[in-house]
């Protein structure tokens, strides 16, 4: 290992049932740098991440530390943590019903008896000092999310770790208290620490980061110092395409024959939700095919999901041809003839245990109602259908969804929508973890939906994926619709300007 | 400027006495028990203010105390045990059939068969503990199949054992007798006489156990390691886990302290009614679960306290009393009472934590 | 290596027939039933004596120990349909079930003996069909309590039927003032003893007619895709326009209708009611019939015919330990016992251990088989 290097993963690899998650990944922490880690989802960062820390067991590689001779073997988050990494999750993993200061101790103290007054005071003097706004003794669920994110990082401070890993602890944080974590950050890449930075906000990355390490599909792309980087390229580098690539297959569907003064097939006016996304206005006609895009966590699919009424809407005008409707739950847009293809096939798609055929009928079903089944032989009639109008390759309708693989569970849910025949459809990243030939298919009765004069959503992390489907692409930026881009704009460099924001 | 500012927030903030959610349960308990102490004092008069109707109201349900102690363990890790109620039955009829038992006085004295009818109890608890905590912690199973699956088993056992009562009386056993008619006499609290003499308190050896359970396990959950543990299992167990607690091992030691304590309580049991009966403690395992939950514990774990479960099973006996000098004299009612009190705990922590998840996501 | 391939191939197809038929859950009931009955065959071969003989009445009927039990099953056979579907739906078990029988049968009495003193021609099937309605709507409203419980305010099943438990047998002695009630009509016992000139007992037939309108009811509502589907994923499902909560308490309802007609059946085999032992312990029998039907307890899909047969199996194992000279309330130590290995048969860990164990096997067998090539 060079001098002044804290943290060496060599070749790791990491594989799950079908799915190749890292292949001969490298990646190298220097003391007192702050490391940035991107890539869009699938990618591989919070595999990596978790291999670094012990959840995952690595199948092939080797981790170097500075000060240990040879490899290091990482069995379990504690492990981690004996060696000198601490690791803050994006999701809150602390205690919701213990104290501040008790989440800041549990779990490393080696006393069997808890000394209540020298932890409370400890917490508070390291609180005090790292400037978090919280009491040593309020309960931590009763902070705001921001606080909590604090209070794990002061955790993670207080074990005086060598490696300290932020896996996307800024996104639920508003621009103040992501200064103050930026300025933690700065003091402790001064005391040497190496700090490794998981972000999807390309601003942050550029605002305190060192060097960047992009992944892609479970390989490395590359390392980069910030100076190096121009963010349009970290762009492009993340999503597979080469900037100056523009000369891209454009949309072979003809936009042309859609009639934008026409009645919208759905409108709606200041539509917001719980999900904090702030109020939007959207519009889609006859044939059309538009899409929502943005990076994770930009809102685009929380919007499709307030269009749909899976979650709850708090405000907006939903207009249905020009009539007004009212969209309080799934069942109300179905029956107006919307469609929605969830983000999370395995959470909100399919139904596991349950047949191919039961999966396909589900929807149908429940719009025709409870006291109408269709008959066994009909049921088989549609499924055997549309398992051979989409090429589900299946042993039969009976098997149960889950032992399918990823595409195929994607096409059957499809199955299920267009056997609803809906006015307007939505899919959220149905070429999501399948495979590329399945991806293609996808995209063609995507265009062909549009052309029998469907009304298609399609949103996708691809880029060109939806330049080649969309004839018009609404940009999101932090919750907020901050661009559509349509015709002449439909390119590559605009779309990945618009999304990065800020000068290009 | 603004470094001023933050400074002002965080002292403004160390101002504020900051409220759990264990801290605001235990404020509602306390108050709904003394709520119900004052109105049985209105409804029943003054026997209430004699502090020897406390003690009564302990010599009746030390038992209940300790089982209900044992219940806020496992419940405080998320997980619940329905099998206590059975367990103390079990226990009685074991205990009762090994001092009714003429050959065993023939090999030891009557004291040693105290002692070791004691030690059986003790070890029925501890295996039904050990064996639920082994089936729930290690092999994932529900807590309410694996406990269920105890507590008729446990049935079945005592019938297996002894299908009638069994009663121990001066003459079968004397020394056990003795023990469980003593008195403690508590000093200087107690009340005056129409003589004007000054009575002193008393309390039976039961009670003295169930309030040092009391404090013993006040102590584990507030000052040790192990006790902090069982909330933050009962918080967030994967969170547990990533702070590097070892969950398994905790959840199986919730078990078998539950498991400990309806062995005391069965034995405390015993004490009080002097003898074995598969009838004994019928409805115990709700009564337990009510007092805790009366008492703060939420059933989704993580939040509950001692002290709570000792107010819970006083304000549960002073309902109890209320309603059976009320006129409704029938054994039926207090079932029903209770099982009224329970939903409506129940009902309460549901809208409790409803609201609380609703702050919290208004907050993000 | 070539050579398993062709053995493997037919095995599965001969699994692939079995799942045609919806029979690979009930190899386990049936296992079981057969491990009964070579036991019982083995101890005393008698035990499947079957005679026709007449009775006190001056009727001939049948009886014999497989006679009593699809005759004593039958209330079991009933709670297991119900027992299935809430099962299926809400993933938790309601262990109310034998307090809330209870509930039932005090009602039926109560009417019964409170609406005719002196009771005369036709005017008793009036009140028994007034009585069966009230105790109908009383039990499902008691299961549309717990199922509001468990679906809005979500309380896991178990802790919410809870308190039915403990406090459905005080209720049921409440109604009657804890009296002992017994109706001395002779009719009234007719629904759960023997129609004159039938040599069937009637429980047989009211089960048979349950398991009819259940079959039905499956056949012409999506009350198997919707609870299933709400058991499985419920967010999903409410995704595809169904709501979770409805479904969770219409099955806790259809459990309460069974209970109305368990608790019209039981006070109606003997005319009279102790509130303390009716149903005893049948709660737990419910909960192994549905386990032993093959079912996840933990929700999901579910074999409506698995259960009954397990029903049936439990009372199979019931009438056996009696004839073993088992006392009845000793009974549940040992069904307790079954459960625990069921449990522990079903659970993830073990399955998957068992699992590896298999893989190992056949995974060593092959390399055996490798090296002798």
């Amino acid at each position: 290992m060079e001098q002044g290097t804290v943290l060496e993963m060599r070749g790791i690899c990491k594989y799950f049932p079908g799915v190749r998650a890292l292949e001969q990944v490298d990646f190298t922490l220097r003391e007192g740098e702050i490391h940035a880690l991107m890539g869009e989802n699938g990618a591989g960062k919070s595999t990596l991440i978790k291999v670094l820390t012990g959840v995952y067991p690595k199948d092939a590689g080797a981790i170097y530390l500075a000060g240990v001779d040879g490899q290091v073997h990482i069995k379990s988050p504690q492990d981690a943590q004996n060696n000198g990494i601490a690791t803050v999750y994006q999701e809150i993993t602390l205690c919701p019903n213990l104290t501040v200061a008790e989440n800041m101790y549990i779990g490393r103290t080696r006393s069997a008896l808890t000394n209540w007054q020298k932890m409370n005071s400890d917490a508070g003097k390291l609180l005090d000092e790292l400037g978090i706004p919280a009491h040593p003794k309020q309960q931590l669920g009763n902070c705001s999310i921001a606080v909590q994110q604090m209070v794990a990082i002061a955790r993670a401070v207080d074990m005086e770790c060598k490696v300290l890993i932020l896996d996307e602890p800024t996104s639920s944080l508003d621009e103040q208290e992501v200064q103050k974590l930026f300025g933690l950050m700065r003091d402790l890449k001064k005391k040497g620490v190496g700090i490794i930075f998981v972000t999807h906000f390309l601003e942050q990355v550029y605002e305190v980061c060192d060097r960047i390490t992009v992944l892609r599909d479970g390989q490395l792309v590359g390392e980069y110092i910030i100076e190096d980087l121009p963010r349009v390229q970290l762009v492009s580098k993340m999503l597979g395409k080469d900037f100056d690539d523009m000369a891209d297959i454009k949309s072979d569907s003809d936009t042309d024959n859609i009639d934008y003064s026409s009645t919208p097939v759905y409108e709606a006016i200041g539509l917001t939700g719980t999900t904090g996304i702030k109020p939007f206005d959207f519009r889609i006609h006859k044939g059309e095919v538009n899409g929502f895009t943005g990076l994770l966590g930009s809102g685009r699919s929380e919007s499709v999901r307030a269009i749909f009424g899976a979650d709850r809407v708090t405000r907006g005008r939903v207009m249905i041809d020009g009539r007004p409707v009212k969209i309080r739950k799934p069942l109300d847009a179905m029956k107006h003839g919307i469609s929605y293809l969830p983000e999370d096939r395995k959470r909100d798609g399919i139904v596991g245990d349950l047949s191919v055929r039961d999966n396909i009928i589900l929807a149908l079903q429940v719009m025709k109602g409870f006291f109408k089944p269709f008959s066994r032989a009909q049921a088989e009639q549609f499924a055997d259908e549309y398992i051979k109008l989409l090429n589900i390759k299946t042993a039969s309708s009976e098997t149960p969804i889950k032992s399918l693989s990823g595409g195929n569970q994607q096409k059957v849910i499809l199955a299920r929508w267009l056997l609803a025949n809906p006015v307007y459809l939505i899919l959220d990243e149905p070429t999501r973890g399948i495979d590329v030939g399945t991806k293609v298919e996808i995209q063609k009765l995507v265009l062909k939906l549009a052309a029998e004069g469907k009304s298609v959503t399609f949103i996708s992390s691809e880029i060109d994926e939806m330049i080649r489907t969309c004839s018009r692409l609404v940009v999101m930026r932090d919750g907020k619709v901050v661009g559509e881009l349509k015709g002449e704009d439909l390119n590559q460099n605009k779309i990945m300007a618009t999304i990065a924001g800020g000068e290009s | 400027m603004s470094a001023n500012t933050e400074v002002l927030n965080i002292n403004k903030l160390k101002r504020r006495t900051p409220l759990t959610d264990t801290n605001l349960l235990l404020i509602i308990t306390v108050t709904v028990f003394i709520t119900m102490y004052l109105s049985a004092i209105i409804f029943l008069g003054k026997g209430f203010t004699k502090p020897q109707m406390f003690y009564n109201i302990l010599n009746e349900n030390a038992s209940l105390l300790v089982l209900s102690c044992g219940m806020t363990l496992v419940m405080i890790t998320g997980g619940i045990d329905i099998s206590v109620g059975q367990v103390t039955c079990l226990v009685c009829m074991a205990s009762a059939v090994f001092l009714n038992n003429n050959s065993i006085l023939g090999i030891m004295p009557e004291g040693h068969a105290v002692v070791v009818s004691m030690l059986i109890a003790l070890g029925i608890g501890l295996a039904f503990g050990i064996i639920q905590g082994l089936l729930v912690a290690y092999l994932e199973f529900q807590p309410f199949i694996v406990t269920l699956a105890g507590m008729f088993f446990a049935k079945g056992m005592t019938t297996i054992i002894c299908s009638d009562r069994v009663n121990i009386d001066n003459k079968v056993n004397s020394a056990f007798h003795d023990l469980s008619s003593t008195e403690v006499s508590i000093p200087f609290i107690g009340s005056y006489n129409k003589a004007g003499e000054f009575v002193p308190a008393t309390a039976e050896v039961g009670v003295v156990v169930g309030l040092a359970v009391v404090v013993i396990l006040f102590i584990l959950l507030r000052w040790t390691k192990l006790g902090r543990n069982f909330y933050a299992v009962g918080g967030n167990n994967q969170s547990a886990n990533m702070l590097g607690i070892n969950v398994k091992l905790t959840k199986f030691l919730a078990h078998v302290l539950c498991g400990l304590c309806a062995g005391i309580g069965g034995y405390l049991f015993f004490l009080h009614a002097r003898s074995g009966s598969p009838l004994h403690a019928t409805g115990a395992e709700m009564n337990a679960i009510a007092s805790s939950i009366i008492g703060g514990t939420m059933l989704s774990g993580g939040v509950g306290n001692i002290f709570g479960t000792l107010c819970g099973v006083l304000s549960l006996s002073t309902i109890k009393n209320i309603v059976t000098s009320l006129g409704l004299e029938d054994p039926w009612w207090t079932n029903i009472t209770v099982a009224i009190m329970l939903c409506i705990f129940l009902l309460v922590q549901s809208v409790i934590s409803v609201i609380l998840a609703r702050k919290k996501k208004n907050k993000k | 290596m070539t050579t398993p391939e062709p053995r493997l191939k037919t095995g599965r197809s001969g699994k692939r027939l079995l799942e045609k038929f919806g029979l690979t859950q009930l190899i386990i009931p049936f296992v079981a039933l057969l491990f009964l009955v070579l036991l019982n065959l083995f101890v005393d071969p008698s035990f499947f004596k079957i005679a026709l003989e007449k009775s006190s009445t001056g009727y001939y009927i049948l009886s014999g120990n497989l006679i009593s039990i699809i005759d004593n099953g039958s209330e079991l056979a009933i709670l297991a349909i119900g027992m299935t579907l809430v099962t299926s739906a809400s993933g938790g078990q309601d262990i109310s079930v034998g307090s809330a029988i209870a509930i039932a049968g005090s009602i039926v009495l109560r009417v019964i003996k409170g609406l005719s003193p002196s009771i005369s021609g036709g005017e008793l099937a009036v009140y028994l069909i007034f009585a069966f309605v009230l105790c109908v709507v009383a039990s499902a409203l008691f299961g549309a309590f717990n199922g509001s419980l468990v679906a809005f305010f979500k309380i896991q099943p178990m802790v919410a039927t809870l308190i039915l438990f403990t406090a459905g047998r005080s209720i049921a002695a409440w109604i009657n003032n804890n009296e002992n009630i017994s109706i001395t009509d002779d009719r009234f016992k007719y629904f759960g003893n023997f129609l004159p000139g039938i040599p069937v007992p009637t429980p047989v037939f009211i089960s048979a007619v349950c398991m009819i309108v259940i079959a039905l009811v499956l056949k012409f509502t999506n009350l198997r895709l919707y609870s299933q589907a709400v058991g499985i994923n419920a967010s999903s499902s409410r995704l595809n326009g169904i709501n979770p909560k409805m479904i969770k308490l219409l099955s806790f309802i259809i459990l309460g209708v069974c209970v109305a007609v368990c608790g019209f059946i039981k006070v109606s085999r003997t005319a009279s009611i102790t509130y303390a032992v009716i149903a005893n312990n049948i709660e737990m029998d419910a909960i192994l019939a549905v386990a032993l039907g093959g079912n996840n307890l933990g929700g999901g899909k579910f074999n409506m015919t698995a259960s009954i047969i397990g029903a049936y199996v439990i009372q199979f194992l019931t009438t056996t330990l009696f004839k073993l000279k088992v006392s009845s309330s000793a009974i549940s130590a040992y069904k307790a016992v079954v459960v625990i290995f069921l449990i522990i048969l079903s659970a993830p860990v073990v399955r998957k251990w068992l699992g590896d164990l298999k893989n190992k096997h056949i995974a060593s067998r092959a390399k055996v088989k490798k090296e002798g090539v």
